[in-house]
């Protein structure tokens, strides 16, 4: 029973670790990666994936079945890798196997016939023959391994090879490649992103409850990473911009404690120019405005607030948000406001107002003023838009810093101003240093394996008398280029000329001997 | 000046210099295209193999074979050579321009000026153009292929020009890294020698279908003058060889730039999807180069159809798909 399973088994092994199914397999990942590019992707873009299934009905949920919203995330583009994965294993643990043999083992001896390899030659010198095999052997050098083995009719061969590197680099990329491979699913594991708009002045802490979202990996998912315990203030934001509009340097002066109790230090994130701390890696995402207002309520008390709005025009940074602020329980008092936050106000006409540039230039707060009941009903809900289903407006205003409207109800806002904040994304990866030691090392192994030029030379030095103790030497050379790269034809060319011209040259008479 | 930060004198300089250098390089175009159709039939299996050495071997060897028809240009002095030498000399001086339009961008943008899809795809063409000279250098005999390098280069600059052109700017924040330089800079490089080895390799199946279909018709005469089948296929494969690494530099210099600059090394963005596309597809020509059994006509198609993913990253990729790597200029 088990006989009859194992020759099957054997045969797929050895199917799956051909060379032609690795192709297939190759080839098959460059196609399965073709639509992840082409088709919104969940992680990605969650809403352009909503939008488009929104649209697509039918045709976008079977896409959806076949998990082409999440190509990097589905189980056949994993069936796949995970193949090549064991396809590649079992290819280099043989190869691994073999070239140590090689390695150790000494030059192949030399064929009978050296003018029937691709390169070959002959030439006469006055020298004997073992002193032409040292002079070979000396222009041959230390690049060369040289065997040198004696023949019955006293002639001596010299069996020549070099670019064993080749398999090395070769051996070394691939090898390099698996770790890659594993490193990536290790970080995959232990990674975590955290997102967190911090106003100006205002500052945070490296726990999950401290983010707007979180991204965790599986091991964080499941609490088995603790986050390192820092915190940061943003103490100032600065976005410079060119005359015409364009963003030419954002920066976010911080000050952070590496650990609860130390002391608090200073330091800048720019955009590529992450504040690397231990393990986390802070990077400034994104950035907006937060303006600041007061309300009278309609039962005369009075609120500050302060809400980061978020930008809907990526070019001008026209944000939206909304203020909630609530009245006491049971009296339809809340006060809600949904609102517009122009940088630099340009009235498009017919009273609305939109943003010409993101710098901020007597900027307008537009605001519609509702008052009833928030509708907070312990679900979520999102910070930049109101519920207004319970509510009723009060009316809407454009207002400029330092300017105050009053409403019905007793209701007042006033525009105090505004703060920039940061989008600060939080980074965890523990795997990604080995990770680029892994990419170095497949970078070497490549160059070795495409450069280093494999080659096989064997030399026959024949007494052209035989039985003379000095007698000059007939040398035959041959050779076979055993890698694609180079010229061998010219090396070989060049190589045989340094070995001629290594002895010292033979008569006539004597080259004629030679030949009989 | 039009834009802050820019000098726009010389931003205008730089697109007239630009002009010039398509207009020159068309014309030494043409002056190969002429060498390659009138010039003396013969030169086909004219090959990088240095003849003059296989001689000098030959003295106490067996005869040899292959050098029976040494790499010849047209005869010295003829109305051929004379056309192929100036086609040399235009190429030669549209390269002197075109450096001058992109080191004058340079001066206008105070960057490195690759930074979108008119810049790069300039300065590719210059990675091809100086490709085709630095072969040239070495092996003579293929001057009146020219032709098929120029073509794809000046086609390819004359859409940067028109399509795809944008006017110099200041680099957004996102790209002021030393990064662009190292990144694109690999990335031109070795797509502009990716290019290369596809037009040898499109050369290589016109003329293994000539070799096997024969025929004499106006087609089958101008392929005749194709170097030989396997001098074609080696070049185009050692230019992979050449790329390859580049390729993958490229790549992991991209990753470090995205760890700096987006937080994470690799994000399946669009671009990077494409690159990771292009890698594997030459991985696979590479490896079906190596496998014995692989027929050469086979990989063939496998390095074009890596060629036709990288064109798919740069046209489609920039204009159509949105993506973290949006510079494309076009608005």
């Amino acid at each position: 029973m088990t006989i009859s399973l194992v020759r099957p088994l054997r045969a797929a092994w050895r199917r799956l670790t051909s060379m032609r199914t690795a192709l297939v397999l190759l080839f098959l990942l460059a196609v399965a990666a073709v639509p992840g590019s082409l088709l919104p992707q969940r992680p990605l873009n969650p809403s352009a994936t909503r939008a488009y299934l929104s649209a697509h009905g039918g045709w976008g949920r079977f896409l959806d079945a076949l998990g082409l919203f999440d190509v990097f995330g589905s189980p056949w583009f994993a069936a796949i890798y995970l193949l090549l994965f064991v396809s590649l294993v079992g290819c280099l643990v043989p190869r691994i196997r073999v070239h140590a043999r090689a390695l150790r083992r000494a030059p192949l001896p030399a064929p009978k016939n050296l003018d029937r390899l691709p390169e070959s030659a002959r030439f006469e010198t006055a020298d004997p023959p073992d002193r032409s095999a040292a002079a070979a052997r000396a222009v041959l050098g230390r690049r060369w391994r040289v065997m040198q083995r004696p023949e019955e009719d006293g002639a001596i061969t010299l069996s020549a090879e070099k670019g064993y590197s080749r398999e090395t680099g070769n051996l070394i990329f691939h090898v390099s490649l698996l770790a890659a491979l594993v490193l990536i699913a290790i970080g995959r594991l232990y990674t975590y992103e955290g997102n967190r708009i911090v106003v100006q002045g205002h500052g945070f802490c490296n726990v999950v409850s401290q983010y707007d979202s979180w991204k965790p990996g599986r091991f964080a998912a499941e609490g088995r990473i603790s986050p390192a315990p820092f915190c940061m203030d943003v103490s100032r934001f600065s976005a410079t911009y060119t005359a015409s509009g364009e963003p030419s340097q954002f920066r976010a002066d911080v000050q952070y404690q590496p650990t609860v109790r130390a002391p608090l230090q200073p330091a800048t994130i720019e955009v590529n120019h992450p504040l690397r701390l231990e393990g986390d890696r802070v990077y400034l995402i994104s950035h907006g405005f937060a303006p600041e207002v007061t309300i009278r309520m309609p039962d005369g008390s009075v609120k500050h607030d302060l809400e980061a709005f978020v930008p809907t025009d990526a070019s001008t940074l026209l944000s939206e948000g909304a203020f909630k602020e609530q009245g006491p329980v049971g009296k339809k008092q809340d006060v809600g406001i949904s609102g517009f936050f122009a940088p630099t106000p340009v009235d498009e006409g017919n009273g609305i107002i939109s943003s010409a540039s993101p710098r901020v230039d007597h900027p307008v707060l537009g605001l519609i003023v509702y008052v009833g009941d928030l509708n907070y009903t312990g679900l979520a809900q999102s910070v930049y838009s109101l519920d207004t289903t319970k509510m009723h407006k009060l009316g809407m205003v454009n207002l400029r810093v330092g300017q105050t409207k009053a409403f019905a109800d007793g209701v007042s806002v006033r525009f105090d101003g505004w703060r920039a904040w940061a989008g600060l994304q939080v980074s965890h990866d523990p795997a990604q240093g080995y990770l680029l030691i892994a990419a170095v090392l497949m970078v070497a192994g490549l160059l070795l394996s495409l450069g280093v030029r494999r080659r096989r030379v064997w030399l026959r030095l024949t007494p052209a008398i035989a039985g003379t103790a000095d007698s000059p030497t007939v040398v035959a050379v041959g050779g076979l280029a055993r890698s694609d790269s180079g010229n061998f034809t010219a090396e070989f060319a060049d190589l045989l000329e340094r070995l001629r011209s290594a002895g010292r040259p033979a008569h006539e008479a004597l080259v004629g001997a030679g030949r009989e | 000046m039009t834009v802050a930060g820019i000098d726009g004198s010389a931003a205008h300089l730089s697109d007239t210099l630009f002009t010039t250098a398509i207009a020159v390089y068309a014309l030494a175009m043409v002056g190969y295209t002429a060498e390659y159709a009138f010039g003396r039939r013969g030169r086909v299996a004219a090959t990088a193999v240095p003849v003059r050495q296989r001689q000098l071997i030959g003295a106490g060897g067996p005869p040899v074979s292959e050098a029976a028809v040494p790499p010849q240009l047209p005869a010295r002095g003829s109305g051929a050579d004379r056309v192929g030498r100036g086609a040399v000399l235009l190429t030669v001086l549209g390269l002197v321009i075109h450096t001058a339009s992109i080191g004058v961008r340079a001066v206008a943008v105070d960057a490195v000026p690759w930074s979108n899809m008119y810049e790069f795809a300039s300065v590719a063409g210059l990675v091809g153009v100086l490709a085709f000279l630095g072969v040239l250098w070495k092996s003579p005999s293929i001057r009146h292929l020219g032709g098929f390098v120029l073509l794809p280069v000046v086609l390819m600059m004359f859409l940067a020009g028109t399509v795809l052109y944008s006017r110099a700017q200041p680099l957004v924040p996102a790209l002021q890294s030393y990064w662009l330089a190292i990144h694109v800079t690999l990335a031109a490089v070795s797509e502009g020698a990716f290019m290369t080895s596809a037009v040898l390799t499109l050369l290589f199946l016109a003329k293994k279908r000539q070799d096997r279909v024969g025929g004499n018709g106006r087609l089958a005469t101008l392929a005749a003058r194709l170097p030989a089948t396997q001098t074609l296929d080696k070049v185009a494969y050692r230019i992979v060889a050449f790329a390859f690494p580049l390729y993958t530099v490229a790549i992991i210099c991209g990753a470090i730039w995205a760890e700096a600059a987006w937080g994470r090394y690799w994000g399946w963005d669009p671009k990077e999807t494409w690159a990771f596309i292009v890698w594997v597809v030459y991985a696979c020509y590479l490896h079906a180069r190596a496998t014995a059994g692989w027929r050469v006509r086979a990989a063939s198609w496998i390095n074009l159809l890596g060629f036709c993913a990288i064109t798919f990253n740069f046209l489609v990729v920039n204009i159509v798909v949105s993506g973290l790597h949006s510079y494309a200029g076009l608005s």
